[in-house]
């Protein structure tokens, strides 16, 4: 059995971060556990700029940000094993890995911190009919294909779906000399950053298609063409706007889930709508001294964001180790309400905030012209002025605790509320 | 008199913009549609020299990977990406590499380098 005050589970963005923050609040003995061959997670494949804006106040590719971390971690002497699988946690902070130089290690820590990410919704998760031929790849697979493995993955290339990483490998392939036909997206709006639509799609004239989806795959072997067809409201295809096009390579950037197999087997309360571990203020799960961050909690859509909690998570678990987290103390909860799918934290225990405590959510739609209005107990306490609001960019609401625990608030809870009119564009 | 159109992105409102030409001569131009005056900077800048930071990757021998990801130390006339693009793709290098070493020296006589983003 080996002993271990904070073992963290996985080595890219989010547990780098909490690994470092860990040890620089005190705690010596730390292990970080990678399956990959190196650190750095999904960033060493993120080659694209801007990166740390936020945190460095300049603009990095992903290996660059990712880099930076990883001399920290060394320079700071942290543990890690590469290569290496976790195989099960338990909920008394046992756990089980493997690789192929230790063997089988059985592991005991004081803390745990989940930094497993995220994994991209496949085909499979969306139900696409058709032939099931080569040439179909998530996104993401395609862009660890060419930007690390080099190999180009298809000449003429249609994608589905308009997140971020979609819009990149819109720009990647075709500077590597494909031909993007078109990238399909089922929603009436997109839910990549606007930046991302001007210089990955408008630079290069692919056109965006808006309410519109993939009906059917055709191909033998490899991929030969794929139909649209323009959706309604409702989502539904519409009979009669059918459109085959020929291509060889489909990529799908159509969302990503949250990797919880690990935190259900230690019977970690995961959210409906995070489909992450619900956490409190110090990023403690529903079991004591195991503590989540980054995109396993919830998806992210900056790395600067995950830094952040992440940073939060390792100073927490920190804390745990050495009998410094109020556990006992009376807390609130943070429902959403009209407007609003999620808000992270769930739970806050206000002994453990500092002086503001920042939540952060995501809306349900676009908006123009709202307010996001929060209530303490059924009380405003808050009106932030939006002119735009949308469900790819995440929001933050920072509330001063002082007044919370003074009155001694049970609940607080936000939603989006119209202003009937007035236009603040200006 | 020309006029073009294109979205902001200085922020995540994405203003659409509407520039007209006065006089290309005295440099006059019009931009409509911004809601902030950020917005006729970018909009005239992007009319008259739009430049970009480009990513790629280079080809890497005796390395963990294939790929060396590298970007430009600076920006670039976006109508020079493609060249850019070509010279890239022709250099081959050996590891070891560290981060911000220079891959390829004013590409596309541009003035500007190309570097190594990871250490490999």
């Amino acid at each position: 059995m080996l002993d271990y005050d904070v073992v963290v589970i996985g080595g890219g963005p989010a547990g780098l971060a909490a690994a470092i923050e860990a040890k620089k609040n005190g705690i010596d003995h730390i292990l970080v556990i990678e399956r990959e061959r190196e650190l750095g997670g999904i960033l060493q494949q993120c080659i694209h700029n801007g990166f740390g804006l936020h945190v460095f106040k300049e603009e990095l590719t992903g290996p660059e940000y990712a880099e930076r971390f990883i001399i920290e971690l060394r320079e700071l002497g942290i543990e890690y094993k590469l290569d290496t699988m976790v195989l099960n946690i338990t909920k008394d902070k046992d756990l089980t890995a493997i690789n192929a130089i230790d063997g089988l290690m059985y592991i005991r820590a004081k803390a745990i911190i989940l930094s497993m990410g995220c994994r991209e919704r496949t085909r499979g998760a969306i139900n696409i009919p058709g032939s099931r031929s080569a040439g179909i790849f998530t996104a993401g697979t395609a862009q660890r294909f060419v930007n690390m493995e080099g190999y180009m993955v298809g000449k003429k290339v249609v994608i589905l779906g308009s997140g971020d990483i979609g819009l990149i490998m819109a720009r990647r392939m075709t500077l590597e000399g494909a031909e993007v036909i078109a990238v399909v997206e089922l929603m009436p709006y997109s839910g990549g950053l606007t930046r991302n639509i001007v210089q990955c799609l408008d630079d290069f004239n692919i056109p965006l298609l808006l309410s519109h989806t993939v009906i059917d795959i055709k191909g033998k072997d490899r991929l030969e063409g794929i139909t649209i067809a323009k959706t309604a409201e409702n989502r539904k295809p519409i009979v009669g706007t059918e459109r085959y096009i020929e291509c060889d390579t489909l990529l799908l950037s159509v969302g990503l889930i949250p990797e919880n197999e690990l935190s259900k087997g230690a019977e970690v309360e995961l959210n409906e709508v995070t489909g992450g571990p619900v956490v409190n203020e110090s990023m403690e799960t529903s079991i004591g001294g195991i503590f989540a961050c980054g995109n396993v909690v919830h998806v992210h859509d900056l790395v600067d964001w995950v830094t952040e909690e992440s940073r939060r998570a390792g100073k927490s678990a920190a804390k745990y180790v050495k009998n410094q987290l109020s556990s006992g103390c009376v807390g609130l909860n943070t429902k959403p309400e009209r407007g609003i799918r999620y808000i992270v934290p769930q739970r806050v225990r206000l002994n453990n905030v500092e002086d503001t405590l920042n939540l952060y959510m995501r809306v349900d739609n676009i908006y123009h012209n709202t307010n996001i209005v929060v209530k303490a107990d059924g009380k405003l306490i808050k009106k932030i002025k939006k002119i735009h609001l949308t469900p790819g960019e995440m929001e933050t609401v920072t509330l001063p605790i002082h007044d919370l625990k003074e009155q001694q608030i049970r609940e607080i809870t936000v939603e989006i509320q119209k202003e009937g009119g007035i236009n603040y564009g200006n | 008199m020309e006029t073009k159109e294109m979205v902001c992105i200085v922020c995540p409102l994405g203003c659409k913009l509407q520039i007209e030409v006065i006089s290309e001569a005295e440099e006059k131009y019009k931009v409509e549609g911004n809601k902030c005056s950020r917005g006729e900077v970018y909009g005239i800048n992007e009319l008259i020299n739009p430049t970009r930071v480009l990513t790629s990757t280079i080809k890497i021998k005796n390395s963990h990977l294939s790929r060396l990801p590298v970007k430009t130390c600076g920006t670039v006339s976006k109508h020079l990406i493609g060249e850019c693009m070509k010279e890239i793709d022709a250099v081959e290098i050996e590891a070891p590499v560290k981060a911000g070493d220079i891959i390829i020296e004013n590409i596309v006589d541009t003035g500007v380098d190309i570097v190594a983003s990871r250490s490999m």
